[in-house]
Parts: structure tokens; sequence; C-alpha cells
């Protein structure tokens, strides 16, 4: 009964905003809703984003950091030590013949990694070099490299306490883990932080996973085809990622699930070819890297500038340390969830460290970010900003940059763009679910409820020009950062004594290859 | 020694040629035992929604009953009322690599599919398999026209 209130209400509220949302879209944009919004959460918004006293660091990229760096020495550079068994097991060199049929560990990354790899890869490296320079590339690999062992540790505990049901299904993620894992260790507050967790999941998950990639796919189609209102654009993706979730029509899922990787491959490779068709400046282009590392050259704030940019970008494109990628991961049955932390620990490798690098090698190379011929440092707007060659700024001078080798390619990234909006939509509308079905219960009416109202907020993200809302989302993707890596460091020794175990029998012998 | 030969099942009505021409061989050679193998096509590498890898186990599950109960049980039933040796298995995988595997694992002295003359997809599929088969498969392959 509460239940339903509770729903009644809510739905009463959409309709409400869908309203607000459709005023703005002809043009009376509805100040009221936006301010009454943000006076409602700007101060979560505030909070998650503040910076660090006497900087403009934000303290929750240091947060992600330390969390990776304390992994990743804890774990024993892990990353590093266990790379190349990590691709051995997504060959499916490790894999049972007699498991066949069952999810492999390259379907569980391929699945992870299409709801990661997406805007941040293309527009968010953008805005990142055009306001920390070339340096922030060198911060940004770094911060991919040491996430890599913040998603070792949480996929592997993904699996090790999801969910399993009579029916053969599965949940599972950090609050699984963090309820679980904490009454396994005697700790209290498991069952809060839990809830905490998945509460900021589903807003996250209408939010940054939903409302913000819908306004990025509407503002990348209009930019090619003309301006037109957003709702069209909003109904049109809702009534397909309603066909997908809801009707489980699986052949859009399928074409989208396989277009995404080509089109990702064809992203690396076109970078790959401009990078080489501008071979003599290979050497330059690194040289910029260092150098802008350790002293700017010129960007406003110096290194750190180019720090804060380059660490803030890897942490919000491989989403390491906030436990999406956990939920993803934990489908996959396998006798050694060590082996799924392993496989998971690529994702921010090629999401972060070759995705997002090709990109900021383009931009580099291609002269997009204008230099002093004089002083050989970089000339700053008004706005802080590096002069960009035609002015321009995210998608777009990502689109510019590609399009000034290969003119051709804005459309291929257009196509890209929504294609990726798309598919991360698909991936947060499941992260979402599992967070509400462990809010309110496994059932099919509790699904459709939100599976409805996800496809509503489409919709609303894609008519509405509603900045704090989506500033509001994205805060909630970053609370839930904050939740997970306290549950891992409570959780880490467990993961510690599974690997030394796994290790060790790997290094025995006792776990051999099954292929030849 | 007993002689093993392999057959591969698809639920349609070339496969049961294959079977009549497997039974009509194990007739001639005496002691044999005839393997069924149905396989369902299945990649590890192709791509998937996170929903639907969670529900990847009970598919799998529901699939394996399915080809079991509709084709291997009761052509292995028949079988055996007609006073053959047999056996049978449903697998996951790609078809003509699986036929083969299965035929080296198990010993066998061939393996025996059909040569689809339907049109469609399915034939299509089941055309490719064949072609693949004989061009890789490490024992003597028989297709059945």
């Amino acid at each position: 009964m509460h239940f339903n209130k509770m729903i009644s209400g809510a739905v009463v509220s959409f309709i409400a905003l869908l309203q607000s949302s459709a005023a703005m879209a002809e043009g009376s944009i509805d100040q009221t809703v936006n301010e009454a919004f943000a006076l409602a959460t700007g101060w979560f918004v505030n909070l998650i984003f503040a910076p660090l006293p006497g900087t403009s660091f934000p303290w929750i990229v240091l947060w992600l950091v330390t969390g990776a760096t304390i992994f990743t020495l804890y774990f024993g550079f892990i990353q590093f030590r266990a790379i190349r068994h990590s691709i051995s097991l997504v060959k499916g060199d490790y894999s049972d013949p007699d498991d066949a049929g069952e999810v492999s560990h390259f379907q569980a990354l391929a699945t992870a990694l299409s709801g990661t790899v997406g805007l941040g890869n293309i527009a968010g490296v953008a805005v990142a070099v055009s306001i920390g320079g070339p340096g922030a590339t060198f911060w940004m690999i770094l911060a991919g490299l040491m996430g890599m062992a913040s998603k070792f540790t949480e996929c592997t505990l993904g699996v090790k306490y999801r969910n399993e049901y009579a029916d053969g299904t599965v949940s599972g993620g950090p609050m699984y883990y963090i309820s679980k894992g904490f009454k396994e260790k005697g700790l209290p507050g498991g069952g809060f932080l839990a809830i905490l967790f998945s509460i900021f999941c589903i807003l996250g998950a209408f939010g940054g996973g939903n409302m913000f990639q819908a306004n990025q796919a509407h503002a990348q189609i209009s930019s090619i085809v003309g301006d037109y209102p957003g709702w069209i654009t909003g109904i049109i993706f809702a009534v397909i990622v309603f066909a997908v979730i809801v009707g489980g029509i699986k052949s859009i899922a399928n074409v989208t699930e396989k277009v995404v990787p080509f089109m990702g491959v064809l992203y690396v490779a076109a970078s790959v070819i401009i990078i080489l068709m501008n071979a003599d400046k290979i050497g330059w282009a690194f040289g910029q890297i260092f150098e802008g590392a350790f002293t700017g050259l010129g960007v406003a704030g110096g290194f750190v500038g180019a720090l804060i940019q380059g660490f803030k970008r890897a942490a919000f494109s491989n989403e390491a340390g906030v436990g999406s990628a956990a939920i993803a991961h934990s489908a996959v049955r396998t006798k050694e969830p060590i082996t799924e932390g392993l496989v998971s620990l690529l994702e921010p490798f090629i999401d972060t460290v070759v995705i997002c690098t090709m990109t900021a090698l383009v931009i580099i190379i291609t002269g997009q970010l204008t230099t002093d011929p004089a002083t050989g440092l970089y000339l700053i707007g008004e706005n802080g900003r590096i002069i960009t060659a035609d002015g321009s700024s995210g998608v777009a001078l990502t689109s510019a940059a590609f399009g000034s080798a290969l003119s051709w390619f804005p459309y291929v990234l257009a196509v890209a763009v929504v294609l990726f909006a798309f598919s991360t939509m698909i991936s947060w509308s499941y992260y979402g679910l599992k967070a509400w079905t462990y809010l309110f219960g496994e059932g099919k009416t509790t699904e459709l409820v939100f599976k409805v109202l996800f496809c509503l907020f489409v919709v609303i993200g894609a008519a509405a020009n509603l900045g704090p809302v989506i500033d509001f989302s994205d805060a909630a993707i970053f609370a839930m950062a904050v939740v997970n890596i306290i549950g891992l460091y409570f959780l880490m020794s467990l993961v510690k004594v599974d690997l030394n175990s796994y290790l060790s029998r790997l290094k025995s012998g006792e776990i051999q290859k099954f292929k030849d | 020694m007993s002689t093993k030969l392999i057959v591969g099942l698809d639920g349609s009505e070339p496969g049961e040629r294959a079977l009549t021409h497997a039974k009509h061989l194990s007739k001639l050679i005496g002691d044999c035992t005839i393997e069924l193998v149905y396989i369902i096509e299945w990649s590890p590498y192709s791509f998937q929604t996170p929903e639907e890898n969670a529900m990847r186990h009970k598919r799998r599950e529901q699939e394996i009953k399915l080809a079991s109960e509709r084709v291997i049980t009761p052509a292995l039933e028949t079988l055996k009322s007609e006073g053959y040796i047999a056996s049978g298995r449903v697998l996951h995988g790609d078809a003509a690599e699986l036929l083969n595997k299965v035929a080296v694992k198990e010993k066998a002295q061939q393996i025996i599919v059909a040569r689809s003359t339907e049109t469609g997809i399915a034939a299509k599929l089941f055309g490719s398999v064949t072609a693949k088969l004989v061009m890789s498969a490490s024992v003597p392959v028989t297709v059945v026209n």
C-alpha cells in the first residue's frame, strides 16, 4: 500500500516535470523548476564537488585516486603483475568447455565496457586537454592505470557476494557485497551503506546514465541536422529503450551491442591513422605531454591544473571505484571470483589508457591547441581555456580534430556518440534496476515501474535544459563512489585471501589452461 | 572394439536423413554405437546486454532441456527400441568445431551430417557448418543429401 502511494506520488511528480520540460522545449524556459531543484539539491552537488581548501581540486577526485592508489599498493601492483593472465582469461584459455553457453569473461568485459565507453572518452577528454593542456594526458593515463586496481577489487567482490536465485538468475553489485561482506566480518552499518548506495545508484542511473546521455545525443544530432525540439529525440529514444528493456526486443539490443564495439574499434583505428599521418609529430606530441605534465606549459593553474584535469577525466570516464561495473560483472558464473576481477581490470586500461589517450593525441597532434610562436606556451582565452584552432570545445573540438585529417569522420563520430549514449543508457537501466530491486524486492511489477520511469527520464533528459538536475545526477554517481570505496576498504582483505589462494594454485599448476 | 558413428542432429528433416544413413551403416558394421549430437550455436565472443548476461544461466538450462526433450530423447528412444546402441548429448558452441571435437574424443570412425536442401537462414547456417566440418574434420565425414 505504502509502496503504491509512493509510486503514484513519484508518477505525479514526473508528469509535472514532463510538463515543465515540454514547456521548455517550446522555448519558455521554466526557470522556477530549475531554481527550485537547484535550491533543494545544490548543497549536495556542492558537497560532492567541493574543492579541497585553498585549491580548485575536487575532494571526490582525490578520494577516487587515493582509493585507486591504496588498492594498487595493497594488491602489489596487481594490474601490472596479472595483465597477461587477464588477457588469457578473456581469450577463454582457462574456461571449462563444460561451461560453454554461460556468460564468458569476454562477454562480461564487453558488456561492462559498453556502459563506460561513451561521451567521457570523446567530449570529456577534449575538455581536459583544452583546460589542462597536453600534460593532462599524462595524469589521465596514470589515473587510468591506478583505477585498474579499484575495478579489480570491486568486481571480484561483485561475483563473490552476488545473489543467485532458484530460477538461475543473478543479482550482484556493491549493495550485495557491502551488506553480506560486512555481516561476514561482523561489522556494523553494512545494511545502511547498501541502502545508501542503492539510492545513489538509482539517482545516478536516471541522471548521468540516462538524462545526460539523452541530452548530449540530442545536442549531437541537432548539430548535424539542424535545431529541432528535444522531446522528439527523447520520445524516439524512449520508445527504443522501452522496446529493449520492457519489450525485451533483443534484436535492437543485439544490433547496438554489436555496432558499439565496432564503433569503438573504428574510433581507435581512425585515431591511429591520423597519428600515423602525422608520424613526424609523434615525438613532439609526447614531449608536450611529458613537459606539460610537470610544467603545465602555461595552462591555467600550471602543472596542478593539468593534474586535476587528467585525474578528473580518468575518474569520470572509467568509473573505477564507482561500483557500476561490479553490477555488470556479477553475472558471470565462475568458481573463482578472482578471475572476474582480473578480467575487469582491463576495463580502465581500454577505456582510459587506450581510448581516452587516442582522443588526446589526435587533438594535440592535429594542432587544435594554439601556441604562442615566440614562447612556445599555450594561448589562454578569457575563460581560462586554451584557445583552439576554430574556437570549439567538447565534442565539437574532438570532431574538428578528426575532421581536419579525415573530412568524413565527424559524421561517423556523430553516429558513434548517439550509439554510445544509447548503450550507456541500456547498461545504466540495468544498474539502476538492480539497485531498485535491492530496495523494493524482486518482482515483475516493481521492475516494470522502474523501467517505465527510466523511459520517462529519457524524454525529460532530451527535452529539457535541466542543468541542476544533471549536476545532481552526476553528483549521485560520484556519491556511489564514496559509499563503495568505504565498503572496499573494509572488504579488501577478503579479496586478498582469495587472490593469494588463486595465484598460488596458478603457480603450482593446479589451475591449468583448458586449451592446448 | 565397437565402431562409433557421430550423427549431427538439428531437429530438421535432413537431420533425420543423416540418422537413417547412420542406422543403415550401423547394421552393415554390426558392432556399432551411434552418438547423437545436438549443437546450440553459441559464441563466447558475442555481445550481450547486462540483463541478458544475468538471465544467461537460466536460458542455457532451458535451451538444453528443450533440445533434449524435442530432439535427442525421442531419437534415442526410437533407436533403442529398434535395437541400436546409442547415446546423445546437447552442447553449446561452434557446430563444426564441436562435432569434430566429440569425434576425436570418442575415437569415432565417422561423422554423419545432412546437407540441407531448404532455403533460408537455417539452411544457410547448416550448409556452412557442413562445409566447415568437411574442410576441418580429423575423421571421415559423410554428408547425406
